[in-house]
């Protein structure tokens, strides 16, 4: 595995059933190039929570993520409703999930904090209005 | 255990992987939040939940978890079925309440694999 592989997703904001595609072909293949599997597991995870985000709280966007031998980068993209106070939903337990998505199983306010313990590196930019981009990287060592 | 003494042990209906029934597995959990699972579990192999969507079978698939069984005699549709198979995990059926399917676990000797079950 010496090239980097890219991957990129577009993810409906309409289907929470098929919310997660997108995370299970990344972890497919990561496993076809060789990834260690604890690796997996973390970009698997975050990647997922990521996704689930993308979808309940901004109709869907796009995710691309690059595998290179020292690092697993995703970046993950929606025009959504932003988050205005970044830091504040970065807290266990902030959630502004509506009690439908509750009802799913979502909705507890864990999802930022889980891609943050799982990922080597995270950067949120948010504007309110305009959308949401979270970047994440995890190394592979 | 294996899955099979689960399936014993709850008394469960199969709805798919009836040929992943002898994988091994060491720990389990119950939960009806996704957002729990994937943030405290760690190498639990079973899922026990009173939820029915198909992020049930997505999320354990992320969790690399072997099987889920349904509390309370709940029933996955067929696109679970069918994103189960794929995946290869075991989906199954329990008439008990997650309570009782909990703690008829306990007594068949799983745990929740946390370091203050030892
Ligand atoms: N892509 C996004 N666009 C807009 N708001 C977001 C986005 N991601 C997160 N948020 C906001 O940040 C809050 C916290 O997100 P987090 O993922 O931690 O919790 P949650 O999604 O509400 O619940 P959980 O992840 O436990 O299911 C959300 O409730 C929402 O207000
Ligand atoms: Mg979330």
């Amino acid at each position: 595995m010496n090239n980097t592989v890219k991957l990129h997703y577009i993810v409906d904001g309409e289907d929470f059933t098929r919310a997660g595609e997108a995370s299970a072909d990344v972890k497919k293949n990561l496993r076809k190039l060789g990834v260690p599997p604890d690796v997996i597991r973390k970009v698997a995870i975050a990647l997922y929570e990521g996704e689930i985000n993308m979808v309940i709280h901004a109709n869907g966007g796009v995710i691309d993520v690059e595998v290179s031998p020292e690092c697993i980068s995703m970046a993950l993209k929606d025009q959504g409703k932003g988050i205005e106070d970044v830091e504040k939903a970065m807290q266990e337990g902030y959630s502004t999930a509506p009690d439908e998505v509750r009802s799913l199983g979502f909705g507890a306010g864990m999802g930022l904090p889980n891609m943050k313990k799982y990922t080597d590196s995270m950067k949120i930019e948010s504007t309110v209005g305009v959308g949401t981009n979270v970047y994440m990287t995890v190394s592979i060592s | 255990m294996t899955i099979s003494d689960v399936k014993k042990a709850l008394n469960c209906k199969v709805f798919c992987g009836e040929d992943l029934m002898d994988q091994e597995i060491h720990s389990a959990c119950g939960s009806d939040m996704m957002s729990d699972v994937l943030a405290y579990v760690k190498d639990q192999s079973v899922l026990l939940t009173g939820l029915v969507n198909p992020q049930v079978v997505r999320t354990a698939d992320m969790m690399d978890m072997l099987c889920i069984v349904f509390v309370r005699g709940k029933e996955p549709d067929q696109m679970m079925i069918n994103l189960a198979q794929s995946r290869g995990i075991v989906l199954m059926n329990t008439s008990l309440r997650m309570f009782d399917a909990c703690g008829a676990l306990w007594d068949s000797g799983l745990r929740g694999g946390h370091k203050s079950d030892e």
